[in-house]
């Protein structure tokens, strides 16, 4: 099992290995999207509140869930490549944090856009979840922002680790005092928390979304940290082989 | 006496050391302690200009302004927090000495918040008046910049220390620490328009009490750990 740990860790074998393992999370993410896609778009029944506005849940729900998640798994990798020195997941986090600031712009755009028929209004402030997004993509481009001052690649993981870190303790605090601020001001949200069980031709396409998006996230985020290595590796002997052994001996 | 048995300041007085020499230093450069309460009653009196002078609109700004003046001026002040003692090298002199670091970035810390967390909460009333703010709830204003600069103090010593050294720092420092300081802020000014509202406000107060406790137990460690990175 360590050993396996250990292989995956070093640069040339992760070089190797992760087209395939993208590949493998990519065809199945696909055809789950595809699936979830047109469900959600032309088989589930409309919603008898809201009419086919609530369809752009299947966008919505599975880009703010992973938003959070691309979150954890920067912080994680952080944290991993801050105590056991693993330059692996130094990449993995380097590579998470464009993803996780798109995904979190998805949540917003898309529930935006929904807010408008909803709410009669693009942006309500009132809303928390709304808000703990935004606060989370103020969080991601800090991180990215430092990483990109920082010239040093190797002082750029270790202080973006740390703001990581510190960002975890934050992030959570952060979505309960807005919660509480906005139990203060009475917000419009018509959504109701313990809305009605959905109805499974509605929920399917969802989970299959959530799922799907999912898989694309790990398949588009191993193919980044596949760049990110090639990048980082740039001056090791491994590299200048490989890029020069005629084509089909890599 | 052999070198072993050399006596070696103990860890509280080298945590008073090094507050005193910063105290000392700022003592001796009053425009860095007095710049940024001229900026926080700058933008306190931007927005009666803005927003218009009638007393109902001060009122009920008033709690939110006084907070985000407050938050600015103390996150301009966090530059110059470690940047003087990283430029002339005495930084590296306390990241070699025998003293625990976080201590040591605590010591600095407190002393940032002496010469501009507390100098914010003693004028505040001065500038809560002029919002006709009612007595009582200056006090609580008082109470919650107390608790809300003391975390903020903590929370920038982070921001500050990952970003000594950096040619692009001020921009990326607050961008870095206003999602950090965000619970503080909505805390804070909300407690004190619940005060002003005639409601009960404890919950706000215990809440930011917890947060300033939560920072001074963890954030030394986390600024320790970035001072370190930062002058690798």
């Amino acid at each position: 099992m360590w050993k396996w740990f250990h292989q995956l860790a070093s640069p040339p074998h992760f070089y190797r290995i992760a087209p395939i393992f993208s590949a493998l999370l990519l065809v199945p993410g696909l055809a789950l999207i595809a699936y979830g896609v047109y469900a959600g778009l032309f088989l589930a029944p409309m919603d008898y509140q809201q009419g086919d506005a609530f369809r752009i849940i299947y966008i919505h729900v599975p880009s703010a869930y992973l938003s959070m998640m691309a979150y954890m798994i920067m912080a994680v990798a952080g944290g991993i490549g801050l105590i056991w020195r693993m330059k692996l997941a130094h990449a993995v986090a380097a590579s998470a944090a464009p993803l996780g600031a798109w995904f979190t712009f998805l949540a917003l755009a898309t529930g935006s856009i929904w807010g408008r028929p909803m709410w009669g209004t693009w942006w309500e402030w009132a809303d928390p979840r709304m808000m703990s997004e935004l606060i989370l993509l103020f969080f991601y481009f800090g991180y990215m922002a430092l990483r990109a001052a920082i010239d040093d690649t190797a002082k750029a993981d270790k202080a973006a680790a740390v703001l990581a870190l510190v960002g975890v303790v934050n992030v959570i605090i952060v979505h309960y005092s807005v919660e509480w601020w906005s139990s203060l001001h009475q917000g419009q949200t018509i959504m109701a928390k313990d809305g009605p069980a959905m109805d499974p031709a509605m929920l399917y396409p969802l989970l299959a979304n959530i799922l799907g998006f999912t898989l694309l996230f790990g398949s588009l985020l191993l193919r980044r940290t596949r760049t990110e290595v090639l990048y980082r590796e740039r001056r090791t002997r491994w590299v200048k082989e490989m890029i020069l052994a005629p084509e089909g001996q890599s | 006496m052999t070198d072993h048995g050399r006596q070696m300041p103990g860890m509280l007085a080298g945590l008073i050391a090094v507050a005193r020499r910063d105290l000392l230093l700022a003592w001796k450069r009053p425009g860095d302690v007095l710049n940024p309460l001229f900026f926080f009653a700058m933008v306190c009196t931007l927005f009666p200009l803005a927003v218009g002078p009638s007393a109902e609109q001060l009122t009920f700004s008033g709690p939110g302004v006084l907070w985000v003046a407050a938050l600015l001026a103390m996150l301009i002040s966090l530059n110059s927090l470690f940047i003087s003692d990283f430029d002339d090298g005495s930084l590296e002199q306390l990241l070699v000495s025998p003293q625990p670091l976080p201590l040591v970035g605590l010591g600095k810390t407190a002393a940032h918040w002496l010469t501009s967390g507390l100098p914010l909460v003693l004028v505040s009333p001065i500038v809560a008046i002029t919002y006709r703010m009612p007595g009582d709830v200056v006090l609580v204003l008082m109470l919650t910049l107390t608790l809300g600069t003391i975390s903020l103090s903590l929370l920038g010593s982070i921001g500050a220390a990952l970003t000594v050294g950096l040619h692009r720092g001020t921009a990326l420092l607050s961008l870095l620490i206003l999602p950090l300081s965000m619970p503080v802020l909505i805390i804070g000014a909300n407690t004190v328009s619940l005060a002003a509202g005639n409601e009960t406000y404890s919950a706000g107060i215990w809440a930011l009490a917890a947060y300033a406790v939560g920072t001074l137990s963890l954030a030394p460690y986390a600024t320790a750990a970035a001072l370190r990175i930062s002058n690798e």
